[in-house]
């Protein structure tokens, strides 16, 4: 059997019982990626000198039996959106392509404590924004499943990339559903954590209260094993949460007692792919079989939440992204071309006499500042950018910002009363599997509506995870997703366990062909 | 003369605050480093970082704001104010915008040459915010890039708003004088205009009367002001300014109301032409899209941690100049000249008047001989030579008679050269009192030595006298002029 | 209410953005479709509701002020587009 075949909590125990080195580990992941990336399109960028040298620091720190982190030698991908002073965080952004951050952020500094081996960075939509991984400035992913088809996003190439076997572990984030999506679409293990369970320290931001850094594994224990070694309080982020990080993996056995599980009335509606439906109302009842009590509840504002969530989001990312100015660091338009360009203008208004559109011309810095945004930010980006930028603006704050903060608030107050009478809530991920590459690029819009059951998680800040629950009958995997009260990730992990105990869905692998296809 | 006009004034200060370091990140703050040698990846804005608050930069805004009598919410936030400019790295200054830290409180002024009534400016609000970084633009190299350094960038700064509540320029340094004083006396700012850490705006228009109806001139900031002295010309000569242009737009009706209804401008203080100039401005740049923070937790303050540092305050300039009148009988201009020279001064000059006995004639000491030392010598009260104790000691034997009051000033000279004490200064000068019948015998010994002069007084010519005060001076130092010359006097009409 | 290009130009111009006719075009149907969704919001009863600017409550959330070293201004300008090994350079900032 191949070391690439375990799970990464057998690997870590193969590792440790000394029956296979970290070198060997990453050898063949990276023998793996070098055969199947090419067609799947996970990887950015490939740190195979990197990861080969952390491995071997591993197995000699483990020789002379020094001290060894908790992840010890398991080959770890981190999306492209988490500093990273080893080289390049680009957020696949032609804005960031030449970025070489100063500094880890705390999930990297945290993983290299670990002593985990960074194999490389995953791809992503640009920034964060994104359903499929299409907004990527470099590469399309394919999802390992049907490689016409997106692997959702915008943690798409991390969900790729452990489905399709490249790495046992990888980190995402999730700010409506970028974790979540993906995962479920791909049929691996992601986890979006509390809003403040994990530091933000380091990422880089698309709607910073809504942004979390999650696991993304093959099983709920992996899921398990990473968010343990990624979670707890940092003093560099005011948001970060001061309470102790809980034992997941070690808690993760213990079955649930009594679970009450919440099923949301609105959630069965149209639109909801009716193989979907069947296989989430089956592991509903898988639930009820293992010895939980299914409920009947009711998020009233649930409807709302993508609309909210649509300017909440947009709002903080035009701020957020308001840096990339082409002063500090990042892209800078060609100074020369538009020094030219400007003049041009300015000879062509004074030629015609043109008094108001000389008044109106750009300087030169606001010229540089408009024009760097446009060639480095691609379509989606500024497509949000001029949303966020609207929606604050003199006359529109009150009825788009504000009136979404309010929203925001009841959409929270549904989840407290809700988690009054449940446990946990089980929902689709999505309301319809992986679509194909290219068929929404001109439909914002419907790309948006594909968030409807992740942001409000996202929303509440609570935690989520989304679990394979099936395939439809083209082979496409089915999520299902689970949300918990702030707080409960150990609830949720033990909750899509004992899912995982009893089903096989996230043992299934997609077919590769033994030769690399060019 | 009655005005044809009122100025209206309300200034906007920026103080920085005192902390070691930035207010979001933990570089230096020390003013006059090598360009970007203070800057780190939050400063900088760089991708994926974030704000933490600095616990001093809010605990000595706090101060503050209690100090200028503000009321201090429980609930206070911080939110980005947007706007592009190359200094402003993130895109977006944390500031604060609907629910400041602080407001409605206030600062008495006076002016002890009364120039003004003594008046209550109040203040709208004081909040905390960040710094933003420098421009350099070549002026010479006209179209040459500006170059951008980011120590400043992410300094605590108060912005301090007050009402439209002054009236003369002079009113506006009386406040400015006092705001420093003020913010220097509670330690929380150096409020250095030269190195920035004291910056002002100011908004003036002008407040009239028009055929029976009142009118308000269109306001204009003024910005770019470096000193006090800029301030109260910038604010003369926009008066000036502003009513030459009332009256060259006051007619017909339509031309009044165009100029009436102008927004508000920016001009910006030329100091060395002593002029306003307008600035370019786009007319968007106002809308700077303010919503809070995503990154930093909001701050409460309870009750009990204000009324902790009301209590904490060290005594402020107004309750000080009270207690010098009151307690030291001192006039207003004495205790205004000791308090605005800081709260080291003031120390030096209770310590003496307490020590002496004698507040009047500590102040006297202390206003003019101790203050002209330290103007000769550039220095400060904490390195001056001679010592509160003893200088209470040279008041107090000039009190006991000990020391003659015409040879303290010696006293002084030489106690500051060396830090001796008053007795010792007297010991080294060979002081001592001279005993009324020897300077009688002196007396007698000079008049029968000039007989020229006897006759001269006798004659009524009483400054003749003069000359042998000072003969007497000469045979014994000890010898009080005052003495000599109503002996001498009393001896001739005496008919010696 | 419904988007017009002249309001999207005046964001453009407001985000720092600059987009070619074309863009226009397709960015103002785009955001108007959007903003006719978003719209939906108005019909929430939210009288009385305090707005919820973050996921998670925390206050008063404090730093030591302890200077700790900067980075050296090789590392700093590193990133820097365009500098002079001193500062940043930009198109002149002037006027200002």
């Amino acid at each position: 059997m191949s070391l690439a075949d375990l799970t990464a909590s057998e690997l870590l125990d193969t590792l440790g019982r000394g029956e296979a080195s970290a070198v060997e580990a990453a050898r063949e992941y990276l023998a793996l990626i070098e055969q199947r990336d090419g067609d799947i399109g996970s990887y950015l960028r490939v740190d195979a000198e990197g990861a080969l040298a952390q491995a071997a620091e591993v197995d000699r720190k483990r020789e002379a039996g020094e001290e060894l982190g908790p992840l010890a030698g398991l080959p770890v991908a981190v999306k492209d959106v988490l500093c990273d002073s080893a080289g390049a965080t680009t957020c696949a952004s032609r804005m960031l392509e030449q970025f070489h951050p100063p500094y880890d952020a705390t999930v990297v500094a945290k993983l290299k404590a670990a002593d985990a081996v960074l194999l490389g960075r995953l791809n992503m939509d640009e920034f964060a924004m994104g359903g499929s991984t299409e907004n990527s400035a470099f590469q399309v992913t394919r999802n390992p499943w049907d490689r016409g088809r997106t692997p959702g996003g915008s943690s798409g190439g991390s969900a790729a990339c452990v489905a399709a076997g490249l790495a046992p572990l990888a980190v995402g984030t999730d700010t409506g559903g970028s974790i979540r999506q993906p995962a479920g679409l791909c049929g691996v293990v992601g986890l979006k954590p509390t809003y403040g369970r994990v530091s933000r320290y380091g990422l880089v931001a698309f709607a910073s209260s809504l942004d979390q850094v999650g696991p993304m594994a093959r099983t709920v224990r992996d899921a398990a094993l990473l968010l343990e070694a990624i979670a707890g309080h940092d003093p560099h982020d005011a948001t970060s949460l001061e309470e102790p990080v809980p034992q997941y993996a070690a808690t993760l056995d213990k079955p649930l007692e009594g679970l009450r599980l919440g099923v949301v009335k609105e959630h069965y509606g149209a639109g909801l792919d009716g193989e979907v439906e069947s296989a989430v109302r089956a592991a509903i009842a898988q639930y009820e079989s293992l010895g939980a009590e299914v409920r009947e509840i009711s998020l009233p504002h649930s409807k709302y939440a993508v609309a909210t969530y649509y300017v909440i989001a947009p709002s903080e990312a035009s701020s957020n992204l308001a840096r990339y100015d082409g002063v500090h660091y990042g892209y800078r338009t060609d100074q020369t071309k538009m020094v030219a360009e400007l003049a041009a203008e300015r000879k062509a208004l004074s030629d015609a006499g043109d008094e108001a559109g000389l008044a109106q011309l750009d300087t030169a810095l606001v010229r540089m500042y408009r024009k760097t945004r446009a060639e480095g930010f691609g379509p989606e980006v500024k497509r949000r950018i001029m949303l966020g930028t609207y929606a604050l603006s003199a006359g529109y704050y009150d009825a788009y910002y504000l009136k979404a903060l309010k929203v925001r608030r009841l959409i929270r107050q549904d989840f407290d009363a809700a988690f009054e009478q449940v446990d946990l809530i089980a929902s689709p991920v999505t309301a319809a599997p992986a679509f194909k590459l290219g068929e929404m690029v001109d439909d914002p819009l419907a790309m948006y509506l594909v968030d409807l059951y992740t942001v409000s998680a996202n929303l509440a800040g609570i935690p989520g995870i989304s679990v394979p629950c099936g395939f439809n009958t083209a082979g496409l995997p089915i999520g299902l997703q689970l949300l918990a009260p702030p707080l409960k990730e150990a609830r949720l992990l033990r909750g899509a366990h004992m899912y995982q105990q009893a089903t096989d869905w996230h043992q299934r692998r997609p077919a590769f062909s033994a030769t690399p296809s060019e | 003369m009655s005005n044809a006009y009122t100025t209206v004034i309300g200034l906007e200060v920026h103080v920085q605050l005192a902390t070691h370091s930035k207010l979001f990140c933990r570089c230096s703050t020390q003013f006059g480093a090598e360009p970007n040698t203070q800057t780190c990846p939050v400063c900088i804005g760089m991708p994926g970082t974030l704000p933490v608050m600095n616990r001093q930069a809010y605990q000595l805004a706090l101060r503050t704001a209690v100090a200028l009598n503000c009321d201090i919410p429980e609930f206070t936030k911080w939110d980005r104010k947007q706007y592009y400019y190359p200094d402003l790295p993130k895109g977006y200054q944390i500031s604060q915008y609907d629910l400041p830290m602080s407001d409605d409180g206030f600062l008495e002024i006076a002016d002890a040459k009364d120039r003004f009534e003594p008046k209550r400016v109040r203040i709208i609000r004081a909040h905390l915010e960040e710094d933003a970084g420098k421009s350099i633009h070549d002026e010479a190299a006209g179209k040459a890039d500006s170059e951008i350094d980011l120590n400043r960038t992410g300094t605590p700064l108060l912005e301090i708003v007050s009402q439209p509540d002054m009236r003369s320029a002079a009113e506006a340094r009386a406040y400015l004088e006092e705001m420093k004083l003020l913010l220097t006396y509670i330690g929380v700012s150096d409020c250095n205009m030269q190195e920035g850490s004291l910056r002002c705006d100011a908004n003036v228009n002008l407040h009239l009367d028009h055929e029976g109806e009142s009118i308000a001139t269109p306001i204009v900031e003024i910005k770019n002001l470096n000193s006090f002295r800029a301030v109260e010309r910038a604010i003369e000569y926009e008066a000036a300014r502003q009513y030459k242009e009332w009256q060259e737009n006051s007619e017909p009706p339509k031309a009044r109301q165009k100029y009436l209804a102008r927004p508000k401008q920016t001009r910006g203080w030329d100091d060395a032409a002593g002029v306003t100039r307008a600035q370019r401005e786009k007319e968007e740049s106002s809308d700077y899209r303010y919503f809070p923070d995503p990154d930093l937790a909001p701050v409460i303050t309870k009750g009990d941690e204000v009324q902790a540092v009301r209590e904490a305050l060290p005594e402020l300039p107004a309750a000080l100049r009270e207690r010098l009148g009151e307690d030291y009988g001192l006039g207003t201009y004495d205790a205004d000249v000791l308090v605005n020279q800081g709260r080291a001064l003031v120390d030096y000059y209770l310590a003496v008047a307490d020590g002496s006995g004698d507040p009047k004639a500590a102040c006297n000491w202390v206003t003019q001989d101790v203050l002209r030392v330290l103007k000769d010598q550039e220095s400060t009260i904490d390195q001056f030579g001679v010592s509160a104790e003893n200088l209470a000691g040279l008041v107090k034997a000039i009190d006991d008679g000990q020391l003659p009051s015409s040879r303290a000033r010696e006293a002084f000279e030489v106690m500051l050269a060396d830090g001796s004490a008053v007795d010792a200064a007297i010991t080294k000068l060979g002081i001592e009192q001279v005993d009324e019948s020897a300077l009688e015998d002196l007396c007698r010994e000079l008049l029968a030595a000039n007989p020229k002069i006897v006759a001269d007084v006798q004659d009524g010519k009483q400054q003749a006298v003069g000359a042998l005060i000072g003969q007497a001076k000469k045979k014994n130092p000890n010898a009080d002029p005052a003495l000599v010359r109503q002996i001498c006097l009393k001896l001739i009409g005496e008919g010696v | 209410m419904s988007l017009t290009r002249q309001d999207v130009e005046k964001v453009a111009l407001l985000a720092r953005l600059q987009l070619t006719d074309d863009e226009l075009a397709t960015m103002t149907d785009q955001l108007a479709q959007i903003v006719d969704y978003v719209d939906q919001l108005a019909e929430v009863d939210t009288d009385g509701v305090e707005p919820m600017a973050h996921a998670v409550e925390v206050a008063n959330v404090f730093a030591a002020d302890e200077v700790r070293p900067s980075l050296p201004r090789e590392a700093a300008l590193a990133n820097g587009p365009r500098t002079n090994g001193r500062g940043y350079l930009v198109p002149a900032v002037l006027g200002d």
